[in-house]
C-alpha cells in the first residue's frame, strides 16, 4: 500500500504545482507509515522525474506512450487508476488544476473513492475518521470534511503547501504500460493552442501576481503594469470588465467566474475591489492594493496599501525593485 | 437535440456568510438564493444552440428542497421548455451526480451541461462523476461549444492554453466564460415560465462519500499597513524585508 501522487509534467519539467502535491503526498505517506510512489502524466524527462526524491517521492511510474503529452481525460483517468491498483493505493492525491478536476472526478467513481477538492491543509486522521480542510464559498470560508470509505482522494490548491526541499535524494524512474488503447484516446484534443504569457509565467502556477483594473484607462498603459511583472518575476492578471471589453484577454481574468488564484503576492493596480473580484483573489497570502480612491473597498482586504495615482505610483515601485537588485 | 442542464442554487454572491452557531450548517437566515452565475453559462448556451438547431428541447433539472423553485422558475423564464426537481438536500458532489445520472439515463439526454462549479461550495467535481456513471465523455471546463449534427466542437482550458475537442453525443460539458453572454428573464418569459411542467421526482442512489463536519471563517486580516504615495519605493523594501514576498 503506498499513496499514491499524481505529477504534471509540461515540456520535461514537473509543473510548480505538482511540487507541491508530492510533498503533500509523501507527508501524508508518512503520517500513515508508507512511502508515496508518483505516476507522471504529460512529456517528461526522467531526470526530472528522478528528482522528485527532492519532495519525498521514493518511486516513479512513467509511462513513455507519446500520445499522452496532452491531457486526454480517458486516458489519463484509465493510466492513474491502472497505477492505483498497481500500488494498491488508498490514498491518491492530485492538483487542483483543471487536470486534476477533470481526472480525479472520473477517478473517485471508478475507484469508488471519496473525494474532496480545494484542499489547503495536510489531512487529520485522530480517532480513526479522516479530515481535511478546504476552501469553501468562493474562498470566504473553510469547510473541515470528513472522506468516509477505504479510498480517499485530495486534490491539492496551489500554493496552499510549502514544496519540500532535501537536495540530491532521488527517485526511481519505473517504466510502466496501461495497456492504452486507441478507445481510451477517443476525446484526445484535435488541437492544442497555448496563450501568450507576459514573461513566460503562467497565471494559474504563479506565486507573484501583478493585476490591473479599470483605473488603468485603456489597454495602451498596460506596459506599466508589465513593467512591474517582469521586475519581480509576476505573471499579469485583470479584473472582470477589463476582459469584457477586450482591453486584456479572458485567460487573465481573475474573480469569482474567472481564474481562481492563491499566489503569495497580489497587487491590485486601479481595481476598486468588487466582491466578485475578491471571491477569485482572497486566499492570497499578501495582497497590496493601489488606487487613488481611499474609500476603494478593496483596502479592508488589503495587507499593503498606497492610496495614488497608479500612473504615478508603478513605476516608482518598478524602480525600487530595480534599485534592489 | 435534447439538452439536460444542470443548475445549483447558490447564495447571492455579495452574501456575507455566516453559520449556524455550531459551525455545522451554512446560515440561510436573510440570504437571497440566486441560479449559480457558472450554471447560467449552460444554460443560455444549450438555449441558444437549440433555437440555432430549430427545435429540441431543454430541461433544467436541480437536486433541491422545494425553497430552490423560484430559482428552476427564473430558468423557465430564461427559456428552458421544462424542469426536474429531485426532492432531496444536495449532500454532495457524489450524491448529487447519481441523481443526474439517474434523470439522464431515464430521459436519454444528448447533451448534459452544467457550471463549472457551484460558487458555495467550489467543488469542480460532478461533470466528471456523471460522466464516468454513465460512460460518455466529460470535457470540462469548456469555453466555447459549438454543435454540428451529433459532434460537439468545445474549446477546453487547461492551464496556458486551451485544447480544441471534439466529442459525438452523448457527453457531459462544464462551462464557463466566455462561452456566451449569460440571459435575463424578460416579461414574456416570466408569464410563460409558470405554465410550464416542473416534474419532482424522489432520489435515489448510494450514500454520500463525504461530510461537513465543521465550516470556519478565515482568520480576520490585522488592517492596511498604508504607505504615502511619494514614497511608493518603500512599499517594495516592506514587501521583502517585512513581508518576505519579493
Amino acid at each position: 500500500m503506498s499513496v499514491l501522487v499524481v505529477v504534471e509534467c509540461d515540456g520535461g519539467e514537473v509543473k510548480k504545482s505538482s511540487l507541491e502535491v508530492a510533498s503533500y503526498g509523501s507527508q501524508v505517506a508518512q503520517l500513515l507509515g508508507t512511502t508515496a510512489t508518483a505516476v507522471a502524466v504529460g512529456e517528461a524527462t526522467e531526470a526530472n522525474l528522478a528528482k522528485l526524491g527532492e519532495q519525498g517521492i521514493t518511486k516513479v511510474l512513467y509511462d513513455a506512450e507519446p500520445r499522452l503529452k496532452d491531457f486526454v481525460n480517458g486516458a489519463y483517468t484509465k493510466l492513474i487508476a491502472t497505477a492505483a491498483q498497481k500500488e494498491d493505493s488508498k490514498v491518491i492525491v492530485l492538483a487542483n488544476s483543471n487536470i486534476g478536476a477533470s481526472v480525479g472526478s472520473r477517478l473517485s467513481v471508478r475507484l469508488q473513492a471519496s473525494l474532496a477538492t480545494n484542499v489547503v491543509e495536510l489531512p487529520k486522521t485522530d480517532g480513526g475518521s479522516f479530515l481535511v480542510k478546504r476552501g469553501a464559498f468562493s474562498g470566504k470560508a473553510f469547510a473541515d470534511v470528513k472522506l468516509e470509505g477505504e479510498r480517499k482522494i485530495i486534490a491539492v490548491k496551489k500554493n496552499s503547501i510549502e514544496a519540500l526541499h532535501e537536495a540530491g535524494k532521488t527517485a526511481q524512474v519505473e517504466g510502466f504500460s496501461a495497456q492504452l488503447t486507441d478507445a481510451d484516446f477517443a476525446d484526445a484534443p484535435k488541437q492544442v493552442v497555448m496563450q501568450d504569457q507576459a514573461g513566460g509565467i503562467l497565471l494559474p502556477e504563479a506565486d507573484k501576481v501583478v493585476s490591473g483594473g479599470r483605473g488603468m484607462k485603456g489597454p495602451e498603459n498596460w506596459s506599466l503594469i508589465e513593467d512591474l511583472a517582469k521586475a519581480i518575476g509576476a505573471a499579469t492578471a485583470c479584473s472582470k470588465p477589463v476582459s469584457d471589453v477586450d482591453w486584456r484577454p479572458h485567460h487573465e481574468h481573475v474573480g469569482q467566474t474567472g481564474i481562481t488564484v492563491s499566489p503569495n503576492l497580489y497587487i491590485a493596480c486601479g481595481i476598486s475591489g468588487a466582491i466578485q473580484h475578491l471571491a477569485g483573489v482572497n486566499s492570497s497570502k499578501v495582497i497590496v492594493v493601489i488606487n487613488k480612491d481611499p474609500e476603494a473597498p478593496f483596502f479592508k482586504a488589503a495587507d499593503y496599501g498606497i492610496v495614488g495615482d497608479v500612473f504615478d505610483v508603478l513605476p516608482k515601485l518598478t524602480q525600487a525593485v530595480k534599485e534592489l537588485s | 437535440m435534447k439538452f439536460l442542464v444542470c443548475i445549483s442554487n447558490v447564495p447571492d454572491t455579495t452574501t456575507k456568510i455566516a453559520f449556524t452557531p455550531d459551525n455545522k450548517e451554512f446560515n440561510k437566515a436573510g440570504v437571497q438564493f440566486v441560479i449559480n452565475p457558472w450554471d447560467e453559462y449552460a444554460l443560455t448556451r444549450a438555449i441558444e444552440l437549440k433555437e440555432a438547431q430549430g427545435g429540441g428541447t431543454v430541461t433544467v433539472l436541480n437536486v433541491g428542497e422545494a425553497d430552490t423553485e423560484p430559482n428552476i422558475r427564473k430558468a423557465l423564464a430564461i427559456g428552458a421548455d421544462d424542469a426536474i426537481r429531485v426532492n432531496a438536500f444536495p449532500k454532495d458532489a457524489f450524491f448529487v451526480a447519481q441523481q443526474i445520472a439517474n434523470v439522464a439515463k431515464e430521459g436519454a439526454y444528448d447533451v448534459i451541461l452544467m457550471g463549472k462549479e457551484s460558487i458555495d461550495y467550489n467543488g469542480f467535481q460532478v461533470h466528471g462523476m456523471v460522466g464516468e456513471l454513465l460512460g460518455i465523455p466529460t470535457v470540462a471546463p469548456a469555453m466555447k461549444l459549438d454543435m454540428s449534427g451529433n459532434t460537439a466542437t468545445l474549446e477546453r482550458e487547461i492551464e496556458g492554453g486551451k485544447e480544441i475537442v471534439q466529442v459525438n453525443t452523448p457527453f457531459v460539458a462544464s462551462c464557463q466564460q466566455p462561452m456566451c453572454e449569460p440571459r435575463i428573464p424578460n416579461m414574456r418569459g416570466i408569464m410563460t415560465a409558470r405554465t410550464k411542467p416542473l416534474k419532482v421526482v424522489e432520489p435515489i442512489g448510494d450514500a454520500p462519500r463525504t461530510a461537513v463536519a465543521e465550516y470556519a471563517l478565515p482568520p480576520k486580516k490585522q488592517g492596511v499597513k498604508l504607505i504615502p504615495a511619494e514614497n511608493a519605493g518603500e512599499l517594495i523594501k516592506l514587501l521583502r524585508n517585512e513581508a518576505k514576498v519579493i
